[in-house]
């Protein structure tokens, strides 16, 4: 077969919103049995045009021809009639339905779960997806839950397949199986719009490749062809960033312990966290590998004083501060970036100014037991100023600033209070490749100077830069820490999926 | 004392009726995640929408809980426009359509004080309602009792067994989730809340045109209210729903028994005592926090933008 038309083809799209053209003059086409590359950073304006493919936006200009057919896509009911699949990158999955349940609802078909599940049985094998139709969502891993948005795709029979980042929540293994189904489906003839930011996955995995940068096409490339180099400079404008890890000269002594820690959680989705131990020295940044939902929250909760525990399970300093809320720990040296800029590291509408504040009093921001908004004022600006924040000045509301920019202000902030010990969860979620190299930078150089550091992350690769030694959290429980040099991924991704044995974990006697 | 059994028993039945109609809807309301606290005000508007249609064809029940259901569905409708068109606070227009409700149906009532109405007879099932004990109970109550029961029965079959029911459960959980795959959550969710009052409109006119025939002001009496209260404390279930309005409905009864009998308790606190002991059974039923996070609809109460 010699297909002759482009499966889909798009001319130039535009859509612009109040503040920023998410795509302009977009245009690409992929043939039956081709996988396309949709490469960009975060705000390139990949989701937006998937979503105007699918329906979910509406472009402001340009043409979509669907097997050399011109369409207009009002609705993801309409695409998904014409034959469009779409995974999502943040799930669109109800947690308590069943698996069955699930896929039933966007199926335009009588109701029948018993049958339908027989189906997705039989599709989910086939693919070497297997699936339980009958467990409810919550209860699955994210590897699972992005098998059933998949299977549900394929009982649509799809034309075209669109993926959103879909590899940023799974194993490395898990990453190969979803490869080998995509490939199946492009030699089937189904078309695959591929989106990432990820060179090396495009490169082993993708036919051909659009590149964006800032909502516009900045090259067609065939990635094979290409070097990673070739490709970042396409897609963000330069090199890709490389970091230091300078050595650590200064005394190693044990500044976070967390001995046996125990906890239940009061989420029913939630995961309980069985004896995890682990010690953080002085000069070291120790990072934990894991897919959330594996108890991530849960030791973040524990570590940073959101929730207490028993005194004698966390140490800082020598101190034994398991019974201490959070602020009594920020008294005592530890300081703590969450994962959710905006609403837990950040009050959205507040200003620089006074999100400064929120952690910063502890700096003498008072007169006469009165706030001194002079002090946080000044604070503030010079911590736009030495961790390059790029914003309208100290006045501006959290909620103004992008992703990447906001945290490097929460980053600056905590280091401006002279930490002995700091807790990040996922550093570089959602930031810019720019300022996420700045960030993992900013990481190391205040671990060389005496800080310990955890990173709690799912970004594999970011771990592998920065981490002196790697844990991996799965299921609740802790592997023993590796030095950098001696793991590998491909180990730390089977212990991701909670493949350790009990001897491995941290609680094992040394 | 067991005398008295089969006539509790089959009070109990009547007096949890319109508890079982506004509590069935309020339950489809907020399994689509929106929370209306107006469901005393619509039962009220239903009541006098009711017992007015009623009054003024001379049809009883049979007209006037059709009205009531009706008015009931107006009021939810303008609910619907504050609480889902311009996603307003939720809670703020429940209170405020209560409110309006009492003193819309206490304007309205005005005109019809001194009237009273014939009420129901009873629907006697020949052969089953000799049955002892169960016959009287079951089977010699009035059609309005029997459609409380065929609704509890259309309810929880749809919501356990039809993609509508999947879909509401969907709605309510994860709304995004839903427009993301193209649902019109919107529109899904004003079908739930109009069904809401057009039960909690049936609830009241069953009050004043059958429960007790005429007009009083302010007569539904908190049962609004307990039946917000029964949605959560049943955790989103249509059985437990049911047995928190019987419960309800026993103790009701119970205590006009117990008043007939002259004992020495004030009378305030005997007719108070349903609305504790419903309030305090049901919450130790669903002390399992667990149990009532993996029920409770996520999106409860949060307005919804596409």
């Amino acid at each position: 077969m010699h297909p002759t038309e482009p499966r889909l083809q798009l001319l130039h799209i535009t859509k612009r919103y109040p503040s920023v053209v998410a795509n302009d003059d977009v245009s690409l086409s992929v043939m039956p049995g081709e996988i396309h590359a949709i490469l960009g950073e975060n705000g390139a304006g990949k989701s937006t045009l998937m979503k105007i493919i699918y329906g979910a936006v509406k472009a402001d200009a340009g043409e979509m021809l669907w097997n050399g057919q011109q369409v207009a896509i009002a609705n993801p009911a309409q695409a998904r009639k014409l034959g469009i699949g779409m995974v999502f990158q943040h799930f669109s999955l109800f947690e308590t339905l069943t698996v069955v349940e699930n896929i039933a609802l966007v199926l335009d078909e009588p109701f029948d779960l018993a049958a339908l599940a027989l189906r997705v049985k039989e599709v989910s094998e086939r693919y070497g997806l297997p699936l339980d139709p009958h467990r409810l969502v919550h209860s699955l891993s994210v590897g699972e839950r992005q098998r059933v948005e998949i299977v549900r795709c394929l009982l649509q029979d799809p034309k075209l397949l669109i993926l959103d980042e879909p590899t940023s929540v799974l194993t490395p293994q898990a990453v190969q199986k979803l490869f080998e189904t995509l490939r199946r489906l492009a030699a089937e003839g189904v078309a695959i719009l591929y989106i990432s930011h990820k060179l090396h996955e495009i490169q082993s995995l993708c036919d051909s490749a659009t590149i964006m940068r800032g909502g516009k096409v900045t090259g067609e490339a065939i990635p094979r062809e290409e070097t990673p180099a070739t490709l970042a400079r396409l897609m963000i404008g330069r090199e890709l960033p490389v970091c230091e890890a300078p050595p650590y000269h200064g005394l190693v002594r044990p500044v976070l312990q967390v001995e046996r820690l125990s906890l239940t959680s009061d989420d029913p989705f939630g995961t309980e966290l069985k004896e995890v131990s682990l010690t953080v020295n002085a000069g070291e940044i120790v990072g934990i590998a894991g897919i959330s939902g594996n108890g991530q929250a849960e030791l973040l909760a524990a570590l940073s004083g959101e929730a207490t525990v028993d005194r004698e399970t966390i140490w800082l300093d020598g101190e034994a501060v398991g019974h201490l809320d959070a602020g009594r720990r920020r008294d005592r040296g530890l300081v703590f970036v969450p994962e959710e800029r905006l609403g837990r590291g950040a009050v959205p509408a507040l200003s620089l100014a006074r999100n400064a504040l929120l952690t910063g009093h502890r700096q003498g921001m008072k007169h006469w037991g009165l706030v001194a908004f002079d002090k946080a004022q000044a604070f503030a600006e010079q911590c736009i100023a030495r961790f390059d924040v790029r914003c309208g000045g100290p006045g501006a509301a959290a909620r103004s600033l992008s992703g990447g920019n906001l945290q490097k202000f929460i980053v600056g902030r905590e280091i401006m209070l002279a930490p002995k010990l700091m807790i990040v969860a996922q550093p570089t979620w959602g930031v810019d490749v720019g300022a996420a190299a700045f960030l993992r930078q900013t990481l190391l150089d205040l671990s060389r100077s005496g800080v310990a550091i955890l990173v709690i992350s799912e970004e594999l690769e970011e771990l592998f830069e920065i981490s002196d030694r790697i844990a991996v959290l799965a299921a609740g429980r802790l592997s023993a820490t590796q030095p950098r040099a001696q793991a590998d991924a491909e180990s730390v991704g089977l212990q991701m999926s909670g493949l350790f044995n009990e001897a491995e974990t941290s609680n094992a006697p040394a | 004392m067991l005398d008295y059994l089969p006539l509790i028993l089959a009070g109990t039945l009547a007096a949890a009726t319109p508890l079982i109609f506004a509590g069935l809807g309020e339950l489809v309301a907020e399994r689509s995640g929106v929370i209306n606290l107006g469901v005393e005000g619509m039962m009220l508007i239903g009541a006098i929408a009711g017992f007015a249609a009623a009054a003024e064809t001379g049809h009883g029940a049979a007209i006037g809980l059709p009205a009531g259901a009706l008015a009931g569905a107006a009021a939810a409708a303008v609910f619907g426009f504050f609480a889902l068109s311009l996603a307003a606070n939720q809670a703020a227009c429940g209170l405020a359509l209560t409110i309006f409700g009492i003193g819309l149906s206490a304007f309205i009532g005005q005109h019809y004080v001194s009237y009273s109405l014939p009420g129901l007879q009873p629907v006697v099932v020949p052969l089953l309602s000799d049955i002892p004990l169960l016959g009287p109970v079951l089977f010699k109550q009035d059609w309005v009792v029997y459609l409380s029961l065929a609704a509890f029965a259309l309810v929880a079959w749809t919501l356990a067994k039809t993609r509508l029911g999947l879909l509401l459960k969907a709605v309510g959980e994860a709304p995004e989730a839903a427009h993301a795959i193209g649902y019109p959550v919107i529109a899904i969710r004003y079908g739930a809340v109009v069904f809401g009052g057009a039960m909690a409109g049936i609830a009241g006119a069953y009050l004043s045109t059958v429960y007790t025939p005429l007009w009083v002001q302010n007569m539904s009496a908190g049962r609004g209210w307990i039946a917000v209260a029964l949605v959560v404390f049943a955790t989103w279930k249509p059985t437990r729903l049911l047995l928190g309005a019987y419960l309800f409905g026993f103790v009701t009864i119970l205590q006009f028994h117990a008043q007939g009998l002259g004992l020495q308790v004030p009378v305030q606190l005997l007719a108070a005592l349903p609305y504790l002991a419903t309030i305090v059974v049901l919450v130790l039923i669903s002390r399992d926090r667990k149990l009532l996070q993996l029920n409770l609809p996520a999106s409860l109460g949060k307005p919804f933008l596409p």
